[in-house]
């Protein structure tokens, strides 16, 4: 059978040194205050939070020596308990948080769109890939391409730019893309990510 | 001879502060040192 040692002799020893006292206390009380914590904030990690700044007020309360052992040892834990938890749900309802659950996800409604390091490294390639095969069409259509995809101009400004007709320039935008697509087929070149 | 297969189903566990935390403030006890002098408090942690 285990010896029970009351808690208020190990509170003198421990204020008198004994820091085994301690080990006794926490693991004599760990699992009646934990889930004390615990069912007020339903959380294991905040619980394990307000658990340590619990104890750490009573060390130093106890180091201190301002303990005078009028109640008992574990309400007194407790009411320090509960002032953290309070303190907790101030904090939280100052600054409000918003977790989702199971079922629904914030990050499914909000999310960064922008690409990964990899991706972005992955686009910068193929970027700089097709700027070089760019190179390689004739100048009438690279020129409407460029002015097109690079300036984002519309047909009408290309046309009035490069003094030719709306359907010219569409005709050139419309080879000039087949005739990417057929350097990158003869030079066999995988611009996918 | 006859078998049993059962097992232990109690899978709840009791809420209980890991052993870690527990480690942590014996730690953090071990390294206070509280010192009282002329009516003022100094604390010193020792680490």
């Amino acid at each position: 059978m285990e010896l029970q040692i009351d808690d208020s002799v190990l509170v003198r020893d421990y204020m008198s040194g004994d820091e085994r006292a301690l080990e006794i206390l926490i693991g004599k009380h760990n699992q009646r205050l934990s889930s004390f914590i615990y069912s007020k904030v339903l959380d294991r990690t905040i619980t394990e939070d307000i658990f340590q700044d619990t104890f750490i007020k009573v060390i130093k309360t106890l180091k201190r020596g301002s303990y005078s052992e009028e109640g008992k040892f574990l309400p007194w834990v407790m009411r320090i308990a509960h002032n953290l938890i309070i303190d907790h749900f101030r904090k939280t309802r100052r600054m409000p948080k918003f977790e989702g659950s199971d079922d629904f996800n914030i990050f499914s409604v909000i999310g960064d769109d922008r690409l990964n390091a990899e991706k972005q490294l992955i686009k910068d390639q193929i970027d700089c890939d097709l700027g070089v095969l760019i190179q390689e069409l004739p100048d009438d259509q690279k020129e409407v391409l460029v002015m097109r995809i690079y300036k984002d101009m519309s047909f009408k400004e290309i046309s009035e730019n490069t003094d030719v007709s709306i359907n010219t320039a569409l005709g050139r935008m419309r080879y000039a893309l087949i005739n990417l697509r057929k350097i990158i087929e003869k030079k066999n070149i995988v611009l996918t990510s | 001879m006859a078998q049993i297969y059962s097992e232990n189903t109690d899978k709840c566990k009791l809420v209980k502060t890991s052993d870690e935390t527990v480690k942590f403030l014996l730690s953090y006890s071990r390294s206070l040192n509280i010192v009282k002098h002329e009516g003022m408090t100094f604390e010193n942690n020792l680490n």
